[in-house]
């Protein structure tokens, strides 16, 4: 199991905290030592199954929007509201500058703490984020930015008021503007992609996915409960769900698997950043040649043929 | 032999939507004689809902109807002519006993799909008509149930037709995973096709329709109806009140419900549906200042 890899090299990497800075021989030698165990036992994460990937997928520390904000975008201005009658902060979005040429960045926002996770809802959106996230496209479509959206989410919030205020609506309406866009839109899912309130920033021409990153009709607990009535079962739930980034790219619903460092994207932030980066810039150079009629087309094929 | 077959299958082809309903005239639906209202609990002839069009004659509980049943009640007589009726769902995740699953409810239901779609004209008006029908899987949408809908948005586009979807759905199929998320964007995505180029969406919403059809075709109509509460939602309710840990008022996402918080237009009893469909038909019809 990852889980109990991860924590073994979480022993390391404290161990190496305390030697730091430690210039004697006897201790380099030691954390050249703790440095090589951790690649070797890094180096065991092959072949996870499901579970260990839903693990790393909602792993706390996997990286958020705000640090691939950081790594791969310059410039960046960030833009609030709904104009309607408030911001969700579950939805971090704005224009930022992108290999010279402006785009619009727009994503789910979860937080490294409890607190930041208190306030930004864990990801979960209401219908004020969604409505904030297609104003956004909008604009970008008006001034001709490309958009990339980065979908990490357990789902779209099941609360009292999101009902009163619309949920249902507020995706769909995303969905059927999105498909209709005259700008490239490339969708990232970088930790789990959980039900219509993933797919609400997903309908991409391109849609790619971190090695293990997953991406489902409802969360596997969610999945579980409905069709068995038995949250329990969720070991059961990942595996015949079929929602890894290794499946869903058999299936042809996703166009690209980006690879992760060895032991999950938390584990090298640099060598994560660069693999991103490198299969953004690839799917932006092929969308930026193409005629806004043809984008649209290009993107209205690639939902049509699934389960046609 | 082949030929043998092919006279069965078209002599099954033939048949018209009131046998598909259930109707004839020597015997009524089916026994039995009585029928219990599931909301007042009081009982009436079977007659007696057959004229109320299955409305409980005591409380006014609108009762769900299949879909053949459906379209016979606001089709004009004869005009009816089912489309990709041949389609259906695969089993597209191996997912176990989902293809047993499935074969029992179509011979349960007499159904290939959750959705009758036919072309068909109301009051002497030619539109294209959706019925999702809940007895099949709760109505819920997978890749069979998506893809009809799809076509039937793509030849109301390519024919200009007015297009009419009456929604009663559980939601995503989970025994389809991805591929029934998928469904809600490709159907968006025709709609938006079909919107731009000038189409009428009519979305009717009858009880239930919640999670992945209440957010994809059903919230995106030019016109909002509902019948009288009908329950309709993205969240169930059970989920909503693990949640916040509190439970739900009395008519919480209910007709009336979302009809206060602006999301319908008019909620539409049973009695009064072919006549409203009819005239937001007419009132289409001609398309006011706009040249072609």
């Amino acid at each position: 199991m990852i889980k109990d890899i991860l924590q073994m090299e979480e022993d390391l990497l404290r161990q190496m905290e305390e030697l730091k800075g430690d210039e004697r021989p006897s201790a380099r030698l030691r954390r050249r030592q703790l440095e090589s165990d951790r690649k070797e036992l890094l180096a065991t994460c092959t072949n996870l199954t499901a579970e260990d990937k839903v693990f790393l997928a909602r792993h706390p520390k996997r990286p958020k929007i705000d640090e691939y904000i950081n790594a791969l975008f310059t410039d960046f201005f960030e833009q609030k509201g709904d104009r309607a009658n408030s911001d969700d902060t579950s939805i971090l979005g704005g224009i930022a500058m992108y290999q010279g040429m402006p785009v619009t960045v727009i994503g789910h926002r979860k937080g490294n703490t409890l607190e930041e996770n208190m306030a930004y809802n864990f990801g979960m959106p209401e219908p004020e984020g969604y409505r904030k996230a297609l104003r956004m496209m909008e604009q970008a479509e008006k001034f001709g930015r490309p958009i990339i959206t980065f979908i990490d989410t357990p789902g779209a919030y099941p609360g009292k008021e999101a009902e009163e205020h619309g949920q249902g609506e507020a995706i769909a309406r995303n969905l059927m503007v999105m498909s209709g866009l005259q700008v490239p839109v490339i969708a990232v899912v970088t930790g789990e992609g959980s039900s219509g309130g993933a797919l609400a920033l997903g309908v991409a021409n391109r849609v790619l996915m971190l090695e293990n990153a997953i991406y489902s009709v409802l969360s596997p607990e969610g999945f579980a409960s409905i069709l068995w009535k038995d949250a329990s079962r969720r070991a059961e739930a990942c595996e015949v769900m079929k929602l890894t980034a290794q499946d869903l790219y058999e299936f042809g619903v996703i166009e690209e698997v980006i690879p992760e460092p060895l032991g999950g994207a938390q584990s090298n932030r640099e060598e994560l950043f660069e693999n991103v980066d490198a299969s953004l810039k690839k799917a932006l150079g092929e969308l930026t040649r193409m005629s806004g009629h043809a984008l649209v087309q290009d993107r209205y094929d690639k939902f049509r043929k699934i389960g046609q | 032999m082949a030929g043998l077959l092919d006279v069965v299958k078209f002599g099954k082809k033939d048949k018209t939507l009131e046998t598909k309903a259930g109707i004839t005239p020597q015997r009524p639906w089916q026994p039995p004689q009585f029928i219990t209202c599931k909301k007042c609990e009081r009982r009436a002839t079977r007659n007696n809902w057959l004229k109320s069009l299955y409305v409980c004659p005591n409380c006014g509980y609108h009762q769900p109807i299949d879909g053949y049943y459906r379209l016979s009640m606001i089709l004009d007589s004869g005009t009816f002519r089912e489309l990709d009726e041949d389609i259906k769902s695969k089993d597209v995740l191996q997912f176990p006993g989902y293809e047993e699953k499935l074969q029992n409810q179509r011979r349960r239901t007499g159904l290939n799909e959750a959705v009758v779609s036919a072309y068909g004209k109301i009051d002497g008006h030619a539109c294209v008509v959706c019925v999702l029908d809940s007895r099949f899987l709760m109505g819920s949408m997978g890749t069979g149930v998506g893809e009809k809908v799809t076509r039937a948005i793509e030849y109301a586009t390519d024919k200009s037709l007015p297009l009419i979807i009456f929604s009663a759905s559980g939601g995503a199929r989970m025994q389809e995973g991805i591929f029934s998320l998928m469904q809600m964007a490709k159907t968006s995505a025709a709609l938006e096709v079909f919107s731009r180029k000038g189409g009428l969406f009519i979305s009717y919403l009858t009880h239930p329709t919640t999670g992945g059809v209440t957010a994809s075709f059903a919230s995106l109509g030019d016109i909002m109806l509902a019948e009288p509460e009908a329950l309709i939602g993205f969240a169930g309710p059970r989920v909503i009140e693990q949640t916040i840990g509190e439970k739900l008022p009395e008519g919480f996402q209910r007709s009336e419900f979302q009809q206060t918080h602006g999301f319908v237009d008019k909620i539409v009893p049973r009695s009064e549906m072919r006549a409203t469909l009819a005239q937001l038909l007419r009132l289409h019809e001609k398309n006011g200042g706009r040249r072609k």
